[in-house]
């Protein structure tokens, strides 16, 4: 089976802005192409979109757009981890031999209709994300004896590390006071322990092996893949405090590329809501259960960037469909030591975890140099 | 077996395979144990409250019944967890399920 290795990047700024779908999917292809020239589209083999919106015929729209004829062309949906997704089904079109070259496209408007999963009907009337975040919130401290404040820090750090990533949704820092004091959602969730929905664009372009090295001064390679779903349903959940779909796609995942924890230098978290980094970090196994803040609080405390270096979904915005995309991307800056200010030391293996709907499917990448 | 009919009238029952006696939740046609038939079995049923939070002066919490179905729902008075509590009112409001324990 060929290595699939990450050939280019492309990437907009995270905004409030108002535009159709199909130009905010065309702003990173745009930006990838212009800088990496010697990529020749005509090399393209498929076109593959991850968006939430509604609108149809994105892959093929896309491909006009950007002169491409791709044998396979085609969306994928799957709420938050829809980005993750699509390079999962990518790197198979590669490793199968259906395609060489495959250009991902992740894209989502600020008012993207995937923030609702009008199907799980079990949640009643509360089928807002704040509701799930609130349960799982109050079920971790209580369980783990953490504070609001405590848990405050995941958003002081994110917001403090975004400052670092230029096409962040613009958002300024915060102190743990301004956190617990941000506008109350409900008894156990503030609006600064959110991410924000947003319109962004993502694309990565990923290769065979054989085309990587041929076109590419530095690719970086997939090296592990893990991806678990657990149910559709949020109550489905056994545990509130914890992320079964994620510890499994985790384990999966360091399996293949056949490293374990001590091995990541480098990680992107869904921290869809301040608890939910925390518990992705215990539940991939940074840390014992219910010590995960630990981790964040040394990390924040010696201004390491290693977890969450762009700002994670809390402090950089969140557009559904290209969140996935946009944390791979950081990886391999980072791998790449193209960071910038953001910039891990020596990053050689970095992990990506993106999931959906309150953790019931989780998928994590293991990249490196 | 047409849960959400019965829902609609204010009517709260549990969806059962008629072969493996399974629960199946959320309703659905055929269970996703064996893909039998599902019935309704109807009564007034017991469940306990798992967690809970709330929502400007309204709580909401997780109830299990059975040991097997999970609903989010409001409760009016202040709940803990491990309360046994009964639905006092459910249907369905603009393509929405709603369940109200007490």
């Amino acid at each position: 089976m060929t290595r699939v290795g990450i050939a280019a990047y492309g990437i907009t700024p995270f905004t409030k802005n108002d535009q159709n779908i199909e130009s905010v999917l065309l702003g990173s292809v745009k930006n990838l192409f212009d800088n990496n020239a010697k990529i020749n589209r005509d090399d393209v083999d498929a076109v593959l979109v991850s968006t939430n919106d509604n609108s149809k015929y994105l892959a093929p729209i896309l491909s006009e757009m950007t002169g491409i004829q791709p044998k396979i062309a085609h969306s994928i949906e799957n709420l938050c981890n829809s980005g993750t997704n699509t390079i999962v089904s990518a790197y198979s079109y590669i490793a199968s031999g259906l395609a060489e070259m495959v250009l991902i496209s992740g894209a989502e408007r600020y008012d993207s209709p995937g923030q609702i999963l009008t199907w799980d009907n079990s949640r009643g009337e509360f089928k807002h994300p704040i509701f799930w975040a609130s349960i799982f919130t109050k079920s971790y401290k209580q369980k783990f004896s953490i504070s609001d404040e405590q848990l405050a820090l995941v958003s002081v750090k994110n917001h403090k590390q975004a400052q670092k990533n230029p096409n962040a949704l613009p958002m300024g820092t915060c102190t743990i006071q301004d956190v617990v004091n941000s506008k109350k959602l409900t008894d156990d969730l503030r609006l600064l322990d959110c991410s924000r929905p947003c319109t962004g664009s993502a694309s990565i372009l990923l290769a065979s092996e054989k085309i990587a090295k041929k076109n590419i001064d530095m690719p970086i390679w997939i090296t592990g893949i893990g991806q678990k779903t657990t149910s559709a349903g949020f109550t489905k959940n056994d545990s509130f405090s914890s992320m079964e779909s994620t510890k499994l796609a985790g384990q999966a995942a360091l399996k293949m590329a056949s490293y374990n924890t001590k091995d990541i230098d480098v990680t992107e978290i869904h921290d869809a809501f301040s608890v939910c980094e925390p518990m992705a970090l215990e539940s991939l196994g940074f840390s014992d259960m219910g010590k995960g803040m630990r981790v964040i609080k040394e990390a924040h405390e010696t201004n390491n960037f290693k977890i969450n270096p762009r700002g994670g979904l809390i402090g950089s915005g969140h557009p559904l469909g290209a969140t996935g995309i946009a944390q791979t991307i950081e990886i391999t800056q980072q791998l790449q030591s193209k960071a910038g200010s953001r910039q891990v030391d020596d990053a050689k293996v970095g992990l990506i975890h993106n999931m959906s709907a309150a953790a019931t499917s989780s998928t994590v990448l293991v990249l490196e140099k | 077996m047409n849960f959400e009919l019965e829902l609609s009238k204010g009517e709260f029952s549990i969806p059962e395979c008629t072969i493996c006696k399974k629960i199946v939740w959320p309703p659905v046609e055929f269970c996703n144990h064996c893909f039998g038939s599902v019935s309704l079995k109807k009564g007034n049923f017991e469940g306990k409250i798992i967690e809970f939070s709330r929502h400007d002066e309204d709580y909401f919490c997780i109830v299990e019944f059975e040991n097997t179905i999970k609903i989010m729902a409001k409760i009016l008075k202040i709940p803990e967890k491990g309360q046994k509590v009964k639905i006092s009112k459910c249907g369905i409001s603009n393509g929405n399920y709603y369940f109200y324990v007490n």
